[in-house]
């Protein structure tokens, strides 16, 4: 993992000083709200509907074990004794109360953590693949890269008051867990014939009320130049994008506007300047000062099979349940990715109480090299955990209720706040995401359903991704009444999609028997082995269409 | 308003004229359209000019003339407006403007480092700004990142010059 030198702590150490000075400001009087506002949105602190919020940083999702019991003690000290894990990699505390946010940072400092940009239409925290240096076929791990541009980025004097917020995601394999296509900036790493290892660039993709994918203009950016080719996306797009309406200031409008090839361009004409000031050159020493802290931790020589776990998943069905989810394929022989569900059948999606924190930072610190991963999906990742430890893993979650056996099923969800917690949510949407994991908790019908992403988003905002969701719910306010909206076939992978709105919305009482109506036509319509998705992208919109409309 | 120059609270030397008003004796600063029109009067004026541009109107529209001006000011017409920082770096960094370089708008406490880096020397503040506020303000950070306008030395050349200085003991 990434360590703070003097100069990143340093940086660190004053943002909190000067957040201090600007809260004092606020609590003295001298700040009206009005004013206090785009201070405190520089540095993730939200008023929603109940109190304030604070939104801590989790770069590119890592956190060490050391990190994650300061996030579970700052829970329990400045919170309600628990987090919520954000489809950012970030983590959410909703009870802070002002007066306390400066020591509450001054507490993360101490870990090399911050809040800095996790709000405020400015480069926000970068993300990344929650498999990084595990999976098979990485080129190379994205957290190096992503943790040069989290350097480039804080703080950035030109680029701190763009139109609109902007995010950046790095994806170091082909298979995109990081939903590349769907950010502002989406990096995938890519190796030419000579094996240099350089970037493709996607830009303008986007959810909100108007769902884009991204459009490829860089096709191999070389490393020592991707700050340059960065900086040159991020001025046109400060110099051009639109000003004049809130909903038409992401960059995906822009892209949309001028078309793809204008931009690139434009992008391309700034980037030969910028390179030719030459001020940006991204030295390689520096590049490898970074990545000697992402080496692989030092993995034993094992058997691929563990003759274990083989006994273990024959003795326990709920362990050979939680294995054919939540495991996923090591590049190393003999070790194993563990993901750990925060989709608990009838919980909040995300959520995770200080105690299970602190849980799980002993599991990583004796299992996995002591550093774990925060995913998009809001879950939580053990990057390496021997097979033979498996079964022990399992039993530790199992006695804080973290071995949910749902990875990748109708049961994990995601969901945003919606109006339990935002202030500018439409519906709520956590307890419609708590409605279906009921309905459909039975463990061997979800997994007789396979793989099934259902996103909820509370509003157009799109914060639950419903775009992207195989099946997406979207929380609309029709006269003061909650209806739900149905989106079929989106995808944030390698194959991302914008789902199709299968007809009018439903109401509350409706929703969850819609959606059994759509997985009952999935199950009635699949050839074998195809996911929901496949079926969906082979058959279309119409069968399930007839099927949740023909009774009414 | 006030007016901080390199950090010193100063009198104004120039006076922004409206485009009806008739031109003073004295520095002016004059919008864009203005001296677009007048171009050729006022480049031969004996007296410092200076032109100000608003959000929208970019620095290529005066490099041809910049030798001549005393002063370029880049209007924030909100905080929230972060178009001038592009144009202020590419009027130093691109098109290597050595005079006077000043936000005026909404210009806040809080961007005045901000402002600082991309190259503004001068700034024009609300009246309740002093200049302990301003030395705060403006000190906020003493390690940056990026490079940028105000050619401050950036994190990664202080690592440099920290290896260089690891290296050479090594050596010894």
């Amino acid at each position: 993992m990434y360590r703070y030198d003097e100069f990143d702590q340093q940086i660190v150490n004053e943002r909190v000083a000067q957040f201090r000075g600007q809260v004092a400001r606020r609590l003295s009087g001298e700040l009206t709200e009005d004013e206090f506002k785009p201070l405190r949105l520089m540095n993730g602190v939200y008023l929603q509907l109940h109190a304030y919020m604070l939104r801590v940083a989790i770069p590119y999702g890592t956190l060490s074990s050391r990190q994650l019991r300061m996030l579970a003690h700052l829970g329990r000290k400045y919170d309600r004794g628990y987090g919520h894990f954000t489809t950012r990699q970030n983590l959410q505390y909703n009870w802070p109360a002002l007066k306390d946010m400066p020591d509450l940072l001054a507490e993360l400092a101490t870990v090399e953590m911050h809040a800095i940009q996790t709000s405020g239409n400015c480069i926000r925290n970068v993300t990344s693949d929650q498999y990084a240096g595990a999976a098979k076929a990485e080129i190379e791990d994205p957290r190096i890269i992503s943790e040069v541009i989290r350097q480039w980025s804080t703080f950035h004097p030109e680029f701190s008051f763009l139109p609109r917020k902007f995010k950046i995601a790095v994806s170091g394999t082909p298979d995109d867990r990081a939903a590349i296509r769907v950010h502002d900036i989406g990096i995938q790493i890519v190796q030419d014939a000579k094996g240099n290892v350089g970037y493709e660039v996607y830009v303008g993709g986007g959810l909100g009320r108007t769902p884009m994918i991204g459009k490829k203009i860089g096709d191999f950016v070389p490393k020592e130049d991707l700050l340059a080719y960065l900086e040159a996306v991020m001025r046109v797009y400060n110099m051009y994008g639109r000003r004049d309406n809130i909903y038409k200031a992401r960059i995906k409008i822009l892209v949309h506007e001028i078309g793809a090839e204008e931009m690139k361009r434009q992008v391309e004409a700034e980037f030969a300047a910028l390179k030719k000031e030459g001020a940006l050159h991204l030295p390689l020493e520096e590049v490898a000062r970074i990545e000697a802290y992402f080496r692989p931790p030092a993995f034993e020589e094992l058997p691929n099979e563990s003759t274990e776990l083989n006994k273990a998943v024959l003795a326990d069905s709920g362990f050979a349940n939680w294995v054919k989810s939540n495991i996923a394929e090591h590049k190393v022989p003999g070790y194993a990715i563990v993901n750990i569900s925060l989709k608990p059948i009838g919980g909040t999606p995300g959520d995770c109480s200080s105690d299970q924190m602190d849980a799980v930072a002993d599991i990583a610190e004796k299992y996995s090299f002591d550093e774990l991963r925060v995913t998009h999906e809001q879950n939580l990742t053990l990057a390496h955990v021997r097979k033979k430890d498996l079964h022990a893993v399992y039993e530790a979650l199992k006695k804080h209720d973290l071995a949910t056996a749902n990875i990748n099923l109708i049961t994990d969800q995601i969901a945003c706040p919606g109006l339990d917690y935002c202030a500018l949510a439409n519906a709520r949407s956590i307890p419609i995401a708590q409605r279906i994991s009921e309905r459909f908790a039975d463990i061997a019908r979800q997994h007789e359903i396979g793989e099934l992403k259902i996103n909820n988003s509370g509003c157009i905002n799109a914060c639950g991704h419903h775009h992207v969701g195989h099946i997406g719910i979207l929380g609309v306010d029709k006269k003061g009444v909650e209806y739900y909206q149905v989106t079929l076939g989106g995808a944030a992978d390698e194959k991302t999609a914008i789902g199709e709105i299968v007809g009018p919305a439903f109401t509350e009482g409706e929703i969850v028997d819609a959606i059994e109506k759509i997985v009952n036509t999935y199950l009635g319509t699949r050839q074998d082995g195809e996911r929901f998705i496949d079926t969906y992208r082979r058959v279309g919109i119409e069968p399930f269409k007839e099927n949740l409309y023909a009774a009414h | 308003m006030q007016l901080i120059k390199n950090g010193a609270f100063v009198e104004d030397p120039f006076v922004t004229v409206g485009d009806e008003d008739a031109l003073p004796e004295g520095a002016a600063i004059v919008s864009l359209e203005r001296w677009q029109a007048e171009r050729e009067t006022l480049r031969a004026r004996n007296t410092p000019v200076g032109v100000r541009l608003k959000s929208g109107q970019e620095p290529s529209a005066i490099v041809e003339d910049l030798d001549k001006l005393a002063v370029v000011a880049l209007e924030f017409p909100a905080y929230r407006n972060g178009r001038a920082y592009s144009y202020a770096r590419l009027l130093r960094e691109r098109h290597g403007y050595k005079g006077e370089l000043r936000a005026v708008g909404n210009v806040l406490r809080d961007q005045f480092q901000f402002m600082i880096r991309c190259g503004f020397d001068a700034l024009e503040v609300a009246d309740n700004i002093t200049p302990e506020i301003f030395a705060e303000c403006a000190g906020f950070f003493t390690v940056f990142y990026q490079p940028a306008a105000d050619g401050r030395e950036t994190v990664l050349s202080l690592r440099q010059r920290l290896a260089a200085r690891v290296r050479e003991r090594a050596t010894v």
